[in-house]
């Protein structure tokens, strides 16, 4: 054999396995009801969704990436709009919003130990935390996009460069940055900054919608300790999901919120 | 086995054969046992059934074309009704066509049969993805149906986002939809490849086929998202405008291009990578031999994959990227050549020496040989910079994706199709009928496009309904030819459908072929196997073969 180290996962048990169904034909009374018909083993069976949902989590990568291109390369050409987009946000809020999430990954992690060590409360206790810091968290966005509505900051029709070429009619943010004014060409850039800034955001949030939804059916099924029973995949894998949710948020904060606050 | 004949093909004795009971087909019946299904080779069958029908639509869509262009003044059709079925036959033919054709058909029935696994990883994303492939096909087909959409199967922005009032946000919609599942067929595959291969089956003992969907997965994996981003962006600027992409907010259209070619420059390579692993199997079944250089050919699947991310930019020549991105990218694009060259030169030595027969699958996969080369040797004229200046929206362009796509996707479609047919429905197909069929397509083929690259050279723009009187012969051959191709794309569904009921039966293995979906019955039972397969020797390993025959007949006498 060329390449033992190839073989195909779990070969050794595969072979016995294959033995036994030689013998004694269906009957395997020691299989768990959640293995699926077509895996040989439990671990087989946990390795390849938890290795699925990897690569599910690495097309979510390139999708966002797109996103990511787009504002890399604006945010080059037209940096003097993107400063002055960014001091639009409000920090105070982003960083709320980062704990709150980074709060649900520690309860959504602790969720995925007492799935492990058969905990159901305690499951659906940890559950229903990330369930409501997830909420916590659209609530604080959906203030956020509120105030950008208000000022005329959401791209299309509507959109006002106002706060870009008279900074100082804006005195909340031209206390705290003392922002020069734009000239009306650069200022008119500002709408891609927002618009990069609802694309991405908004494909976050509707990330988090999803993650909520599924959350919502996770507890519901917890409550009758579907979870706790040895069967943790579906909890682990969606662990990931919320994680790479999170993760593409501290990219967001530091990029939307952060990098320009001292130019 | 029938040595002396000039065939391979070993029936059983006809007059005592039955189709093998129970089989998936017969396991369970009703409508929902097949809406509801999770087993790989229904869903296979689920798929083939629809991309056939899509197939047909935009074949006709195609033949609506042809028809115009037989004149050259635009008579048949207005000419925005034209731009509307140009495009229609592009989004159809590509993404409910191409993209899915063999992966999602061929590669869901037997990557899981070839590696010896009861089925693929994830049954229920398999099905969820024929559903989203369904979805985005009638999203599409509504979006056609009420009015259409008239940008060009590439949505080139700011046209696609500010200049034309049709459907782009439906049928963005559609494909962002459809393009999900291609995510979810390829994420299925590399998952399965990797895990479910059976006892002793390591990476180079897997069949070519399964080499090549495994590179085809990834280019699915990594690209189509970026698609339907770039898809979202269009559809958010046209439903809010947001002017990522418009020129007057400071948007670059430009960028759109980037996003969308990352994608659909892969796409190619998703669309021929499963018809080169078809072509890997059919050539080496029937020449008896193992294929010429197995490593390499593996290996330059992936080189396909992993350089085919790095030239999408050569489809923006002239359209304002700097001097020193062409000169890059026109040295990767001709990098690409290396690998399938690798490819068509280890099929030519396998053939060498060979004990050739010539059977349909045979006849198609001798088709696509020709024909792909064609077509990438115009590539290569193309990815040069110079040229491409002369050639890039003309007909030049049109005759080359076409000689790839369809002289070489369709051909090893069809190769397939008639090579496995055996297998998924346990009967034969008419082998002369079909051998006629397939030469018919290949003479049909050439006779419509091979007339293209004059015409291209000539300077023949693509996507006008009308054109100067003195490129009228040239036209009318193209369009003649299309009319022989349409009957040779016909002719395999009739006798295909003749043979569900009255062709021969297969057997388990009539082509005498090694691959471990070859050693069970056909067609297989739900969970493949009776017994979990062993892999004890290398691909395409016909002295294997025989050992296992001469086994059988002692054991039986």
């Amino acid at each position: 054999m060329p390449d033992n180290s190839a073989i195909a996962h779990g070969a050794q048990e595969s072979v016995s396995a294959a033995n036994n169904a030689n013998g004694a034909n269906s009957a395997h009374p020691e299989h768990p009801p959640y293995l699926r018909h077509h895996f040989e083993s439990v671990e087989q069976q946990a390795d390849t969704t938890n290795f699925a949902m990897w690569l599910f989590l690495l097309t979510e990568v390139m999708f966002f990436g797109g996103l990511f291109t787009a504002y890399l390369i604006y945010r080059n050409w037209y940096y003097p709009a993107f400063v002055a987009g960014s001091h639009q946000l409000n920090v105070i809020w982003g960083t709320l919003n980062t704990v709150v999430l980074i709060g649900s990954s520690f309860t959504m992690a602790m969720g995925v130990w007492c799935a492990e060590t058969r905990r159901r409360n305690g499951l659906v206790l940890c559950l229903s935390l990330t369930f409501v810091l997830g909420l916590c968290f659209l609530g604080i966005k959906s203030i956020e996009y509120h105030e950008k509505w208000e000022k005329h900051h959401v791209p299309g029709a509507h959109y006002s460069l106002q706060s870009f070429v008279d900074p100082q009619s804006d005195p909340e943010v031209f206390k705290e940055y003392h922002d020069k004014a734009l000239m009306p060409d650069m200022a008119r850039h500002t709408e891609i900054y927002f618009s990069l800034y609802f694309a991405m955001t908004g494909m976050h949030a509707l990330h988090m919608i999803i993650g909520i939804g599924i959350l919502a059916f996770m507890i519901y099924r917890a409550r009758a300790g579907a979870y706790t029973s040895g069967h943790v995949t579906f909890v682990e894998n969606f662990g990931l999901y919320w994680h790479f949710v999170d993760i593409i948020w501290i990219y967001l904060f530091a990029l939307l919120y952060l990098i320009s606050r001292h130019q | 086995m029938n040595n002396d004949n000039n065939t391979i093909i070993d029936l059983p004795d006809q007059a005592t054969a039955r189709i093998p009971q129970p089989n998936f087909i017969s396991k369970e019946n009703g409508l929902m046992s097949w809406l509801l299904t999770g087993d790989h080779k229904r869903i296979a069958i689920l798929y083939l059934i629809s991309i056939t029908f899509f197939f047909f639509i935009g074949g006709a869509l195609a033949g609506l074309i042809r028809l115009e262009l037989l004149t050259p003044q635009a008579d048949l059709m207005a000419t925005d009704t034209y731009n509307k079925v140009f495009t229609m036959h592009g989004i159809i033919m590509i993404f409910l066509f191409l993209v899915p054709s063999v992966p999602a058909t061929l590669g869901n029935f037997f990557i899981p049969m070839m590696i010896g696994a009861k089925d693929l990883a994830l049954p229920k994303v398999n099905l969820l993805s024929w559903y989203l492939y369904m979805t985005g096909g009638i999203l599409a087909l509504y979006a056609m149906i009420t009015g259409g959409v008239d940008t060009g199967w590439t949505f080139t922005t700011p046209l696609s986002t500010h200049y034309v009032n049709t459907n782009v946000i439906t049928t963005g919609f559609a494909i962002f939809v459809a393009g999900f599942s291609s995510i979810f067929t390829g994420l299925n595959f590399i998952v399965t490849i990797h895990k479910m291969r059976a006892p002793g089956m390591t990476w180079f003992r897997l069949p070519l086929f399964v080499w090549a969907h495994y590179a085809a997965s990834i280019l699915m994996v990594l690209g189509t998202p970026v698609l339907a981003i770039a898809i979202v962006l269009v559809m958010l600027e046209r439903a809010f405008g947001i002017g990522v992409f418009d020129p007057a907010k400071g948007g670059d259209p430009l960028l759109f291009q980037h996003l969308f070619w990352f994608y659909s420059h892969p796409a190619v390579y998703i669309m021929i990578l499963p018809g080169m692993g078809v072509i890997s199997e059919v050539i080496s079944t029937f020449s008896r031999k193992r294929i010429f250089g197995y490593t390499a050919v593996a290996f330059s699947s992936v080189a396909i994959a992993v350089f085919g991310f790095f030239v999408w930019a050569h489809h923006m020549f002239i359209m304002g990227i700097s001097n020193y991105a062409v000169l890059v990218f026109s040295l990767l694009t001709m990098l690409v050549a290396v690998p399938s060259a690798i490819k068509i030169f280890n099929w030519t030595f396998t053939l060498y020496k060979g004990s050739i027969t010539f059977e349909t699958p045979m006849l198609y996969a001798f088709g696509f040989m020709g024909l792909f080369t064609i077509g990438g040797m115009t590539g290569v004229f193309l990815g040069a910079s110079g040229t491409d200046i002369h050639l890039t929206e003309t007909y030049f362009i049109v005759a080359h994706f076409h000689f790839v796509m369809v002289g070489g996707m369709l051909m090893a479609f069809l190769a397939g199709i008639h090579f496995w047919w055996p297998k998924m429905t346990g009967r034969m197909y008419p082998e002369k009928i079909s051998q006629l069929a397939a030469v018919v397509t290949f003479i049909g083929f050439n006779l419509t496009f091979f007339p293209q690259f004059i015409l291209g050279v000539l300077g023949m723009p693509r996507r006008y309904a009308s054109y100067p009187p003195e490129f009228q012969v040239l036209n009318v051959f193209s369009t003649a030819g299309a009319t022989i191709l349409g009957v040779g794309y016909l002719l395999p569904v009739l006798y295909l459908i003749w043979s569900l009921k009255y062709g021969a039966i297969a057997g388990s293995n009539p082509w005498q072929a090694t691959g471990l979906e070859w050693q069970t019955q056909s067609p297989p039972l739900t969970e493949n196997f009776v017994v979990m397969p062993v892999m004890d020797h290398e691909a395409y390993d016909y002295e294997w073969l025989e050992s296992q025959k001469a086994k059988e007949v002692a054991s039986a006498g």
